[in-house]
């Protein structure tokens, strides 16, 4: 018979536990009702303060369930154990067989007077974000541009809250009661160093002090700290720690924990056998976890009871590691050196900015037993694992920084060594999945096991342990050349060689094949065009290495017809224009259809009819368009200010300019954008690999976004930015992606693979980190001085023009395999029935 | 094809074709040839016919190596075709045909 499991709250933690019932329960046991009090399903808090990157709820998805009943957005209200029944607030009742809390905890707000003005906030949830934002909006609006705000709390969620500030473009004051900030997690020494670096950040930092009293003060809020430094304010943000929410329990009479949660044993069950509670709500054993690893574990180990497992929590790492921009701080094992006869091993540079300190067993074979990593944090994938082992090596050894000798590899590990703390995954497990199960790739390692699915701070691990099990992630363009993209970019740009023949005999094997012809045509062309004064790409023997596509200027389809995408810049066209393109297509014959792309496309041209279909185009003041090859496709646009009432900036202009900028340029992939007038966004320029969206003072450039399989959001790289601003940092990502990004690698991936990600790029690219921008500049403006109409090209070179024929020896005579059928008064391809095959 | 005439026909000037590309030529029969220059000097000719994407493209496919065998890569979905023997080198179970190809004093003769 089917049984009834009622989970209160869609958190995390609740989430993981529907997903391991409904994963595990194939014969359909258990009924599954999830009552929830937010109005959304359950995302991911860890990566909350992310959704301040573009305000988009769907990228902390977690996931749909299936088979499950969720009600949202209407909480459990009471719990009446001896009906085992429960109510929620709107009345609904709901009987169980088993009830599962899962509630999580609320912010804990200190007693301060004032501390529920309006203005002050918490840090939880996605509407506690929305309501900041609001208010940054509002005192930025007031007060042309600035706003000024307070962090109530400096441990690790309120340096999280402080960043969200500082990525909505304020500099925070963070007030710390402690003598130092994350004072659970470090040390002294650790402590003044990450004060230092969070500083640089433009963080104000007070220690040692708490708020005293907050104030109205007009529009605005005064506060008052212990030690009389006095702040006026435009929001406060309150991140002091959590408490769990633990009311259902009381008032349904549970046991509860003597520091508050609700009280469960190491199986999770609560003082009533039918009654359950896990993640941030229970106590176990009267200890509650902040963290979402033991919270998973805790969901794991009830799903397993609920179908008839045995299941006990093992305790819990709370090793940690700070997601802040910029600054490295980890913390794992034993930091404070707690254990008896503990020593401690430090390594400290304040030129270099770094605080490292194990601590290890008193007595011989030394035991890793924890450790504070301030500054640099490379070493914690591969010590937090370690901990509880005996250390491989001397403890100073183990700190060096990486790539020194005597640093210690991922073989240094023991099998039980928990390599994926957020979801319990050991390097036995990983090495299994790559061994036994032929994981090759950290994708494939992240389905098999999880590995790498919360957090991400383990990937690089699982990179290493593939490098470990001799799994070659080669970045080989392919068996001709043993240089990845980028190498082979940097060849041809330092040593100036200009063909093929060249490149290969001098630096490859063998004669090419058809992954390096096309991708080495493609860079011979970017480097020619912004580094040289452009030839054509088919001149010469470039003609020999173009895909298909690229040698016929055209999209090939399916039965070996073109199609003709005429470039229509920002989509912006007159009546006339586009007459000459409905005469076109009916002059030749050709199928006509609105692309995805906001284009017209025209379908089933021969070989011979292409140089007559861009004749006529070329005359009516069109080029053809890149529908194919590896360049700028389209940049989308919405109407903006100029029609739409809604509009701040003219998106159709700006759509049209960057369109005609960057066409041409050869890319590792293809290349898309979009502006949008404002910020509803109709232009969707954040689902392109660079989209701009317009504010009240100027444009939001987005980068790294695309459609297809593996759908992916742009990301923020720089705000209201002026026109002139926007295009030099458009000209600097392009060029930055085109030298180094791999063979097909769209700029998602790339943003992804650079190390430090979207912060690195934008170091390089608005910082000018590496010292490059000038030349990327320089590349960018060559470019486009160099730009020319390649279809243009080829109807004014006999040469060239002699190939678009179907057969060399009957030019003119048409291809008798083409043919067509009508289908809703249009033509439509016909393929060959049978094909001349040999064998099969 | 013992019963099959063999007829060779001239189809285009050696210097009509780059290095690394192919041409497509239509016999008599109305049957088509892909016909393949390497960069080695090697001339070879094949059905222009893709059996896979099932359209006469071959011809526009790009030319090239794996480990010293030459290929030909089918413009739709990338099958690759050994240039000597017709064998698909990504299906060996499927082999297209394969013509006799002669350079005389400059000029492509196929047979068939
Ligand atoms: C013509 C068009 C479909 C249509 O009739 O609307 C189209 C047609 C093709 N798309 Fe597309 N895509 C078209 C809009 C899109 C869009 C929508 C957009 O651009 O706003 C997307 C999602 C956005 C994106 O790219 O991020 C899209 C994502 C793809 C992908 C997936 C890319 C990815 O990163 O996952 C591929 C596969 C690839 O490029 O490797 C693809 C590949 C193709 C290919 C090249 C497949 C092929 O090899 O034949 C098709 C070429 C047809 C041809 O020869 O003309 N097409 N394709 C659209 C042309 C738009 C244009 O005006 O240029
Ligand atoms: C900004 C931020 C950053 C963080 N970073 C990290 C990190 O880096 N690493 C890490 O391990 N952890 C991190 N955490 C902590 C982590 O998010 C929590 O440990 C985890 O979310 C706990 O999951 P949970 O399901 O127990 O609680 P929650 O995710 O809080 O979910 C509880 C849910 O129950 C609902 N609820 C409460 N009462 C009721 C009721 N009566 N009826 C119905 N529903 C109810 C709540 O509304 C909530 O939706 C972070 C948290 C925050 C806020
Ligand atoms: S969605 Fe697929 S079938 Fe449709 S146009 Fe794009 S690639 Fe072709
Ligand atoms: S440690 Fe967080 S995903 Fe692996």
């Amino acid at each position: 018979m089917t049984r009834t499991l009622v989970v209160a709250g869609h958190g995390m933690v609740g989430h993981r536990l529907v997903e391991a019932v409904r994963a595990e329960d194939a014969e359909g046991a258990w009924r599954v009702v999830v009552l929830a009090e937010e109005p959304r399903p359950a995302y991911d808090r860890v990566a909350l303060t992310s959704y301040v990157d573009g305000w988009d709820a769907a990228a902390l998805d977690l996931g749909e369930h299936t088979e499950v009943e969720l009600r949202l957005g209407d909480p459990v209200a009471k719990i009446d154990r001896a009906g085992r029944t429960v109510t929620t607030a709107g009345g609904h009742t709901e009987s169980y067989d088993a009830l599962v809390l899962a509630t999580g905890s609320r912010p804990f707000v200190p007693p301060v007077p004032g501390a529920d003005l309006p203005g002050c906030f918490v840090y939880r949830t996605i509407e506690d974000l929305d309501a900041i934002r609001a208010a940054v909006d509002s005192a930025k609006h007031r007060k042309r541009g600035r706003a000024a705000a307070m962090v109530v709390g400096g441990g690790l969620l309120g340096l999280e809250a402080a960043k969200a500030l500082r990525d909505m473009g304020l500099s925070p004051h963070v007030v710390e009661m402690a003598p130092r900030l994350m004072p659970l997690q470090v040390d002294d020494g650790g402590g003044s160093l990450l004060r230092k670096l969070v500083t640089e950040l433009s963080l104000t930092v007070h220690t040692g002090t708490s708020a005293e009293r907050i104030e109205q003060d007009g529009d605005r809020l005064s506060a008052k700290l212990t030690n009389g430094t006095e702040l006026d304010l435009d929001l406060i943000v309150f991140s002091a720690g959590v408490r769990p929410r633990d009311e259902l329990a009381r008032d349904a009479g549970l046991d509860v924990g003597e520091r508050g949660g609700v009280l469960v044993d190491t199986s999770c069950r609560t003082s009533d056998p039918d009654v359950w509670a896990i993640g941030e709500c229970a106590a176990v054993e009267g200890r509650c976890y902040g963290l979402v690893a033991p919270g998973y574990t805790m969901a794991e180990i009830v799903a397993a009871q609920l179908l008839g497992k045995e299941g006990e929590f093992p305790g819990a790492d709370m090793s940690t590691k700070l997601k802040l921009m910029g600054v490295d701080v980890a913390s794992f094992g034993d930091a404070h050196a707690t254990t008896e006869g503990a020593l401690e091993v430090v390594l400290a540079d304040a030129v270099s900015g770094y605080y490292k300190k194990l601590v290890v067993s008193g007595d011989e074979p030394r035991t890793l037993l924890g450790g504070i990593l301030v500054g640099d944090a490379g070493a914690y994938n591969l010590l937090r694992p370690m901990v509880g082992s005996p250390l491989p090596a001397d403890p100073a050894a183990m700190l060096a920084p990486e790539g020194a000798s005597g640093a210690v590899g991922v073989d240094a590990l023991p099998d039980e060594a928990q390599i994926c703390s957020c979801n319990s995954v050991t390097k036995g497990a990983i090495t299994h999945a790559i061994r036994a199960q032929g994981c090759d790739s950290v994708a494939s390692i992240k389905g098999c096991t999880k590995a790498g699915t919360t957090c991400g701070s383990c990937v690089p691990m699982l990179s290493k342990l593939l490098d470990a099990c001799g799994v070659e992630q080669s970045k080989a363009v392919c068996e001709h050349f043993t240089h990845s993209r980028s190498e082979l970019f940097e060849i041809v740009k330092a040593t100036r060689i200009t063909t093929f023949g060249e490149l290969i005999a001098k630096h490859g094997t063998g004669a090419g094949c058809a992954i390096c012809k096309p991708a080495v045509a493609s860079i011979l062309a970017t480097v020619d065009t912004t580094e040289g004064d452009g030839g054509h790409i088919l001149d010469g023997e470039q003609a020999s290495l173009q895909d298909t596509n690229d040698h016929f200027l055209a999209n090939m389809q399916r039965n070996g017809t073109y199609s003709v995408v005429p470039r229509v810049p920002g989509g912006e066209i007159t009546p006339a224009k586009l007459k000459v393109i409905a005469e076109v297509a009916d002059e030749f014959g050709l199928y006509t259809k609105i692309t995805g792309g906001q284009r017209l496309d025209l379908f089933g041209a021969t070989v011979d009819q292409l140089p007559l279909i861009w004749k006529r185009l070329v005359d009516a003041g069109f080029e053809s368009g890149h529908a194919y090859g590896k360049a700028l496709r389209t940049v989308k646009s919405c109407v903006g200010s100029t029609w739409c009432r809604y509009g701040v900036q003219d998106s159709v202009g700006m759509a049209v300019e960057l369109e005609l900028r960057y066409r041409g340029l050869r890319s590792p992939h293809k290349l898309k954008s979009a502006v949008s007038g404002c910020a509803r966004e109709c232009a969707e320029a954040r689902s392109k690999d660079f989209g701009v969206i317009a504010t009240e003072k100027g444009w939001n450039l987005y980068v790294g976004g695309n459609g297809g399989t593996l759908p992916r959001h742009a990301q923020l790289l720089v705000s209201d930015v002026d026109s002139e601003s926007l295009i030099r940092y458009i000209d600097r990502f392009l060029m930055f992606y085109v030298r180094t990004a791999d063979r097909l690698q769209r700029t998602a991936p790339w943003i992804e693979e650079l190390d430090g990600g979207l912060d690195h790029l934008r170091e390089v690219i608005v910082d000018d980190k590496l010292g490059i921008c000038e030349e990327l500049d320089a590349a960018m403006a060559k470019h486009v001085e160099n730009y020319a109409d390649e279809w243009r090209g080829v109807l004014e070179d006999p040469e060239k023009l002699a190939r678009f024929t179907s057969f060399v020896n009957a030019p003119g005579a048409p291809d008798p395999t083409i043919s067509f059928t009508t289908e809703r008064e249009q033509k439509v391809p016909v393929l060959l029935g049978v094909p001349e095959v040999v064998s099969r | 094809m013992t019963t099959m005439e063999t007829r060779t026909v001239a189809v285009c000037e050696l210097s009509q074709l780059i290095p690394g590309r192919g041409v497509a030529a239509l016999l008599p029969d109305g049957r088509q040839v892909a016909i393949f220059l390497t960069t080695d000097g090697e001339c070879h000719a094949l059905s222009n016919i893709d059996p896979f994407g099932k359209a006469a493209v071959l011809s526009r496919g790009l030319v090239g190596e794996s480990g010293g065998q030459p290929f030909v890569a089918s413009p739709l979905l990338k099958q690759r075709f050994d240039l000597r023997t017709g064998v698909c080198l990504d299906d060996e179970s499927v082999v297209i045909r394969t013509y006799p190809v002669h350079i005389v004093d400059g000029v492509v003769h196929v047979s068939s």
